[in-house]
């Protein structure tokens, strides 16, 4: 499975080319819309296509990012996944409790986090050491919250509540506790 | 004229305040609570922004968080739900060729809706409740953290500008359907049935096609009142609950927490909470851009028909959209977020893209235009949703989410985009369109200063909303602090772009009070000589 630093660089490529895009556009109707020339009524057939064209841009984001992100599929059907490695995290008191020191994983491995909150609504995410993210969930008291994964290179990783929970939650930081390791090395 | 005869009776003296008539001080005094709102917000974000920076020694963490919950509340409700409302009761009248129903109701709502947010915003303050707007249970009544007093207090506030809001419903839907004093009886149902979009429906599927008995930014106005009123339901509805436990806490009873779903309330609450953000701003800025439009060219609305059917789709999706604040949530049934949270949602692509093109399709059709204020700022609010509805899109999707949710590009590009340049420019083309209107005539103190406003608030609005947005696809959390610097260049660069916010604002405010002077400022707040419900001078 591709790293989530791949797909946030494609999108933060489109995403830019679009507001140059956009930007342009607006500033070219500006200087048009002041300047010499006459109002012309703009045919329904322009709007038209232009209806399709959202319709289709719309409809089709979700059935590319579906397809191409391979995370996404994984995420929608984990019941149908075995994981290789299973983590039960519990929060309670601002506190993450993990079930071991350390959270050894072989590159590869599909590994299923399940964290369960015993008193407030929190967070749960993996960050790199340059501090971007590798994913985030909810964790929700008084229900399931389960992220399947599958680490495609090795690294080490830092737990943070993504979820705000009070003052306290900013703290909830247990740095380089996820160590990804090669697919063959025992811990 | 001296610098302080300017200053105390406005350019040129032309501001009369005697001459107002009721109806345009209540819309005046709606106005200017909504600036110093405004006001408000821009400087607690600047606050906020330098202590991501370098914690500042006068404000506390559990301030910092206390300030985070009023920030986005006294945006929408102090300064936004303001500005609207008094615009919309002006407007509303103003196009239907008739009396507003109550001005004092009209007045009601002002009060509330001002004395309301002062007593969620202080309480705040004083207490540090810092629940943030999203209020996700059991937080609201976590009293280990936060004051009990201080949250009643905050509940109370928010309770009192949604009654605000619920009057400003009844007011609207009532202006629409009555017959005024001496009038002809009005078809109160055939008008109900025009503004809620029921008549255009119909006549999709019949040949005896009837017309349409409400001006199209009335339907807009109606349908996104509709949103309003449900709103208000679900808020007033969460705060009665967070209330019930807070009495007991001050009585000495423990309620169990757990005798609220975490879950389903998130999904009530987000239903209720995303009726403002994808339903009534939407809807309301719409309408306002077809009303500006036409104001400004002249001619009539492009697409007119379709444009009525898309502020009905818009309405109805509004009601089905909420679980794109739920695709994090591994709980959520995945049916909900793939039909709501992704397909429905990405209907707003549509419903805004149309809306756009059509506004400008209008604006075309009248060239050659003047460069006047209206429409420069009408141009950067249509490019301000341009930018911010994709960016919503992208991350309304159950791949992006989980490498988008909570970070900075969601507040960043999306939600500060949209609210400040998308939003907030529609609403300044307003206040710059009507300023001559609701003043009988008053002269704008300067040009210049107009533009520099302009381009300080498109710079900075997109300038931040970028920068948030990088710090965001590096990782940075929204509802966070990072104490040791790590994004401190992008929240620097950011810190600069609300710089410009405020300056652009400060020259705004400038201008106006030059324009109409303090003298005239504070007539606004005094009885109205005329009397009578006319809107303007006869």
């Amino acid at each position: 499975m591709v790293d989530s630093k791949v797909v946030l660089t494609g999108q933060t490529l489109a995403y830019t080319f679009y507001c140059i895009v956009i930007i342009l556009l607006v500033a070219w109707f500006a200087i048009k819309v002041t300047g010499k020339g006459k109002g012309l009524a703009v045919k329904p057939a322009i709007f038209y296509t232009f209806v399709g064209f959202l319709t289709v841009l719309g409809v089709s984001l979700h059935l590319i990012t579906y397809n191409t992100i391979p995370w996404a599929e994984m995420d929608l059907n984990r019941s149908d996944y075995k994981p290789d490695k299973t983590f039960v995290i519990t929060v309670k008191d601002h506190q993450f409790t993990l079930p071991s020191e350390k959270l050894v994983i072989n590159v590869n491995d599909k590994v299923l986090f399940d964290v369960q909150s015993a008193d407030l609504t929190y967070g749960f995410g993996l960050f790199r050491n340059d501090n971007s993210m590798m994913f985030q969930m909810q964790v929700v008291p008084g229900h399931r919250n389960d992220l399947l994964w599958q680490f495609d290179r090795e690294g080490v990783y830092t737990i943070r509540s993504t979820e705000y929970s009070g003052p306290k939650g900013v703290y909830m930081i247990l740095k380089d506790v996820v160590q990804v390791i090669p697919a063959n090395a025992t811990n | 004229m001296s610098f302080i005869k300017t200053l105390i009776n406005g350019e040129g003296g032309l501001f009369k305040s005697e001459t107002l008539t009721p109806m345009q001080k209540m819309t005046l005094r709606f106005v200017v609570v909504g600036l110093i709102y405004f006001g408000f917000v821009v400087i607690e974000g600047m606050l906020m922004r330098l202590y991501e920076v370098k914690p500042l020694p006068f404000i506390t963490e559990p301030q910092f968080f206390a300030i985070l919950t009023a920030h986005p509340l006294v945006g929408i409700f102090g300064s936004t739900y303001s500005i609207v409302f008094g615009a919309f009761l002006f407007l509303v009248p103003y196009l239907m060729k008739k009396p507003l129903w109550s001005i004092k109701l009209g007045n009601w709502t002002f009060i509330l809706v001002a004395v309301g947010t002062f007593v969620f915003w202080f309480a705040g303050f004083v207490s540090h409740y810092a629940p943030l707007y999203t209020l996700y249970w059991p937080l609201p009544a976590d009293f280990t953290q936060f004051s009990v007093w201080g949250g009643t207090f905050f509940i109370t506030g928010i309770a009192l500008v949604m009654v605000g809001s619920a009057f400003f419903v009844i007011n609207i839907f009532k202006t629409i359907t009555y017959t005024p004093d001496g009038w002809e009886k009005q078809p109160s149902k055939a008008l109900l049935a025009s503004a809620l979009g029921i008549t255009g429906f119909r006549n999709l599927f019949t040949k005896n096609k009837k017309e349409h008995l409400v001006p199209l930014p009335v339907a807009a106005v109606a349908r996104g009142s509709v949103d309003v009123a449900l709103n208000t339901l679900i808020i007033l509805f969460t705060g009665v609950l967070i209330l019930i436990f807070m009495v007991a806490a001050i009585l000495g009873f423990d309620l169990k927490e757990t005798a609220i779903d975490a879950l389903l309330y998130k999904n009530w609450f987000w239903w209720g909470l995303d009726l403002i953000a994808d339903g009534l701003v939407l809807i309301f800025v719409a309408g306002t851009w077809y009303l500006l439009a036409m104001m400004i060219s002249g001619k009539p609305l492009f697409m007119q028909n379709i444009a009525r059917a898309a502020l009905l789709v818009e309405l109805v999706v509004s009601w089905t959209v909420w679980s794109h604040h739920l695709l994090s949530d591994q709980a959520q049934p995945a049916i909900l977020k793939i039909l709501s949270g992704e397909m429905v949602t990405a209907f707003e692509l549509i419903t805004q893209g149309l809306a756009f093109f059509i506004t400008l399709a209008t604006l075309w059709s009248a060239r050659p235009l003047k460069m006047t204020n209206p429409l420069k700022f009408l141009l950067g609010g249509l490019l301000g949703f341009a930018l911010a509805v994709p960016a919503g899109i992208m991350q309304a999707d159950v791949g992006l989410n989980r490498i988008l949710h909570n970070t900075q590009w969601v507040v960043g590009p999306h939600v500060h985009v949209a609210i400040l340049v998308g939003l907030t420019m529609t609403l300044y083309s307003a206040i710059y369109l009507l300023f001559p209107i609701l003043t009988n005539g008053a002269k704008l103190y300067s040009q210049k200063l107009a533009n520099i406003h302009f381009w300080c608030h498109l710079i900075g609005g997109i300038g931040m909303g970028a920068f948030m947005g990088i710090a965001g696809l590096n990782g940075m959390l929204r509802r966070s602090l990072y104490i040791n610097g790590e994004f401190n260049t992008y929240m620097l660069l950011a810190a600069l772009s609300g710089t410009l916010l405020l300056i652009g604002f400060l020259v705004f405010f400038y201008n106006i009070v030059m324009s109409v002077g303090i003298k005239g400022v504070i007539d606004i707040f005094l009885p109205a000589k005329v009397k009578g419900k006319n809107l303007l001078p006869e």
